[in-house]
């Protein structure tokens, strides 16, 4: 969908525009409250769109979609379900080795996602199968990870989405790096707001006690790079409860590292949208890094080798299931009747169809050749490895020439 | 056109001569800028080439690496240093798991052409966690390349082909070695000049073949001589300069004609370099050994205080009893 429909809620975005980002900053000043655990006191987020379909306004941001956008909003977030249904299934059928479903997330990575420019760079974790979808990249990429087929297969540089990340936080140091060589190109802060370019760096409520989430932080600070921390808070990293990482709400970390943090609702496509928009263009006009929490709830299983039974009760998922972020558009596209029930047929038609097609593309992906494995092991190449491969190939063709298979 | 300095001149001359020819090349690390680096190997740059270009870090290992990361998946070519070899431990996760792997991982289409420099080694009477020679770790990460220099010749021209090379590259300075002068020839190609990951014969001898690299070098070229002087046996010695890949063809030539090896480095024994090229001589030279291959080496110890490190690191009288054992059998 096109981009630049939301309105910025300052009208004067072009010279304040760090404005709304710090809306955090005074929250910060607040209380948290007689608890001292995060997930159990009332977010004080940013909100758009009510768990029931209701818009209501916010003082510092708005978004001014068209019902083709808000129609659009929705479709993405129903097909990237849809599909993310479809690898847990082909997860439980043997098809895929490991599968980390996305399911309640849709709309903290759908909002931010569509709010990205196309010259903007995403560094993302395992999970952002719905950036990748924003980003325009194909939905079977990153089954090829978890298929074992392959480390991911899109190419980052042509799709300004970098590769997967598994080890917790590491591609936040990577994003404020990279957010260092957009200032020193010169691709901040300038005149020309289209050649203007953001970073964000994508983690978890888990990451943060990660050392380098701490460092990037730091040299985000103090190098004052162009990046979004854009942190998903599902309340779990893995079995652990967001009060085992932090005491404090997590947005409320980046005043101490001197940047705005605000905390949205992640349920919420709308102000999802509208907060990581703010927070980009105030990247792109040089005002520095900002961190965004958005508050959400990982529906699923951290990954399909994991029972979430174990660790939470049926009740919280429950009132989780009431704040769904699928839900919420539907019902506000049904209330201003923005979409019939024909549309949503289409949708769901679509989505089934998108996902038929990523199933029997997933079931044709090929194992690799396994002399494969010595490819691209060094850009220059090393003759230790040369001699490793021409082992590997002539003991595998010593059996073809036996005749006796394996 | 020769030149006469230290090693750590040689690297500061090649460092620079680097930036010059490439403006993508960026150095990183803590107290690299005004201070010019705890060793002024960086001495001057910040000067010369800006804050842009010689960015003195906050204190975070794991930040360096990361960062340089990020800085060249957007086209840079960082070098880092890391202050003291006990020092890159925090930045272990970026370089074996991010740093090594990205190519791999993306296809071949990402390259991280980083250089990472790290003073090793002991024999500077340093306290705790600045002695180390953690070259091992690296050599056994496959994605990483290994190298480190011995003399300022090759300080000089090694660097620059590290820097200019897409391999992410490990470059290990002999720091106790950084006063030493040498001649270097300035004015040489770096397309011409000795390949990057080659090993490299010092000095031809017929009795016994002795590998080194990096401060264990003058090791093994002043053992060389005593034992020239001593009894007229003739050493051959090998300076590897690329701990990984190693380039062992050299060193196959060389024993099969020596019949004899012994290998030399400052760190622990067990599953070190010596233990690799052991094996690879084991089975390439098999029949021409006249004995077991010996190694001179640090002993499966933390690194002991400085008050007894010489006892620890390998001297010239270890590596010469070493080559006396090889003629018992």
């Amino acid at each position: 969908m096109a981009k630049g429909n939301a309105a910025r809620s300052r009208s004067t975005a072009g010279t304040k525009p760090a404005a709304s980002a710090r809306t955090g900053t005074r929250a910060a000043g607040k209380s948290p409250g007689k608890s001292p655990g995060n997930g159990s006191r009332e977010p004080e987020f940013v909100q758009l769109l009510t768990p029931d379909g209701e818009r209501v306004e916010h003082a510092e941001y708005s978004v001014d979609f068209t019902d083709e956008e808000y129609r659009g909003l929705y479709r993405d977030m129903l097909i990237v379900r849809r599909l993310d249904t479809e690898a847990t299934a082909l997860q439980r059928q043997g098809e895929l080795g490991i599968w980390a479903s996305l399911l309640g997330q849709e709309a903290a990575q759908i909002g931010s996602g569509r709010a990205l420019r196309p010259q903007d760079m995403a560094f993302p974790t395992y999970r952002e199968h719905g950036v990748l979808w924003c980003r325009g990249i194909d939905p079977i990429m990153p089954l090829g990870l978890f298929r074992g087929v392959d480390f991911g297969g899109w190419d980052s540089r042509a799709t300004k989405m970098q590769m997967y990340t598994v080890v917790i936080g590491a591609q936040t140091l990577h994003a404020t790096g990279y957010a260092m060589g957009v200032a020193k190109d010169g691709k901040c802060g300038g005149d020309d707001d289209s050649a203007n370019e953001a970073v964000i760096a994508y983690f978890g409520d888990g990451a943060t006690s990660e050392g380098d989430v701490n460092e990037s932080f730091v040299w985000a600070s103090v190098f004052n790079v162009p990046i979004v921390f854009f942190c998903q808070n599902n309340q779990y990293a893995i079995s652990e409860p967001v009060e085992r990482q932090a005491r404090a709400p997590i947005y409320q970390r980046a005043h101490g590292y001197g940047f705005p943090g605000i905390q949205v609702d992640g349920n919420d496509v709308l102000a999802t949208y509208a907060v990581t928009e703010a927070a980009l263009d105030a990247a792109r006009h040089g005002e520095g890094p900002s961190m965004i929490e958005a508050y959400t709830y990982r529906m699923g299983a951290h990954t399909t080798s994991d029972d979430p039974t174990r660790y939470r009760i049926a009740s919280e998922v429950e009132a989780w299931q009431q704040k769904d972020p699928i839900l919420r558009i539907r019902r506000l596209l049904e209330k201003q009747q923005i979409a019939d029930a024909s549309y949503f047929d289409e949708i769901d038609a679509e989505a089934d169809s998108h996902a038929a097609d990523l199933r029997a593309r997933v079931l044709a992906l090929p194992d690799p050749d396994p002399a494969t494995m010595f490819d691209n092991v060094y850009p220059n190449g090393s003759p230790v490895l040369l001699a490793q491969r021409e082992q590997f190939v002539a003991y595998h063709a010593g059996f073809e020439s036996k005749g006796s298979g394996h | 056109m020769a030149e006469t300095m230290t090693i750590g001149k040689a690297l500061n001359s090649g460092l620079r001569r680097a930036m010059e020819d490439d403006p993508k090349v960026v150095l990183m690390g803590e107290d690299i800028g005004k201070l010019g680096g705890v060793f002024r190997i960086t001495d001057r740059l910040q000067k010369d080439f800006g804050e842009d270009r010689v960015i003195d870090t906050p204190l975070a290992e794991s930040g360096i690496v990361g960062t340089a990361i990020g800085l060249a998946l957007r086209g840079y070519r960082p070098v880092c240093e890391i202050q003291f070899d006990g020092f890159v431990f925090p930045a272990f996760d970026q370089i074996v798991t991010q740093l090594a792997k990205m190519y791999t991982r993306s296809g071949g289409r990402v390259a991280l052409p980083i250089v990472i420099r790290i003073p090793f080694g002991g024999g500077i009477g340093a306290v705790e966690h600045h002695s180390e020679s953690p070259e091992a770790y690296f050599a056994h990460t496959p994605g990483l390349k290994v190298v480190s220099c011995a003399s300022p010749h090759d300080a000089y021209w090694m660097i620059q082909q590290a820097i200019r090379s897409d391999d992410p590259i490990i470059f290990q300075e002999p720091k106790r070695r950084y006063w030493e002068k040498g001649e270097v020839e300035t004015s040489a190609s770096l397309d011409q000049v000795f390949p990057l990951h080659a090993s490299r014969v010092l000095r031809e001898g017929t009795d016994c073949t002795v590998v080194a690299y990096g401060p264990m070098v003058r090791v093994a070229l002043d053992a060389a001589a005593a034992a020239d002087e001593d009894n007229g046996r003739q050493l051959e010695v090998i300076d590897l300069r690329s701990v990984s890949p190693l380039d062992l063809a050299p060193v196959y030539q060389s024993v099969r004609r020596t019949g004899r090896l012994v290998v030399v480095h400052e760190a622990p024994l067990t599953g070190s370099i010596s233990a690799e090229i052991t094996a690879r001589v084991a089975e390439e030279c098999f029949y021409s050994l006249e004995a077991p291959v010996m190694r001179v080496s640090g002993y499966d110890v933390p690194y002991p205080p400085a008050r007894i490190e010489e006892e620890y690191l390998p001297d010239l009288d270890r590596v010469l009893d070493a080559v006396d054992r090889t003629f018992t059998f």
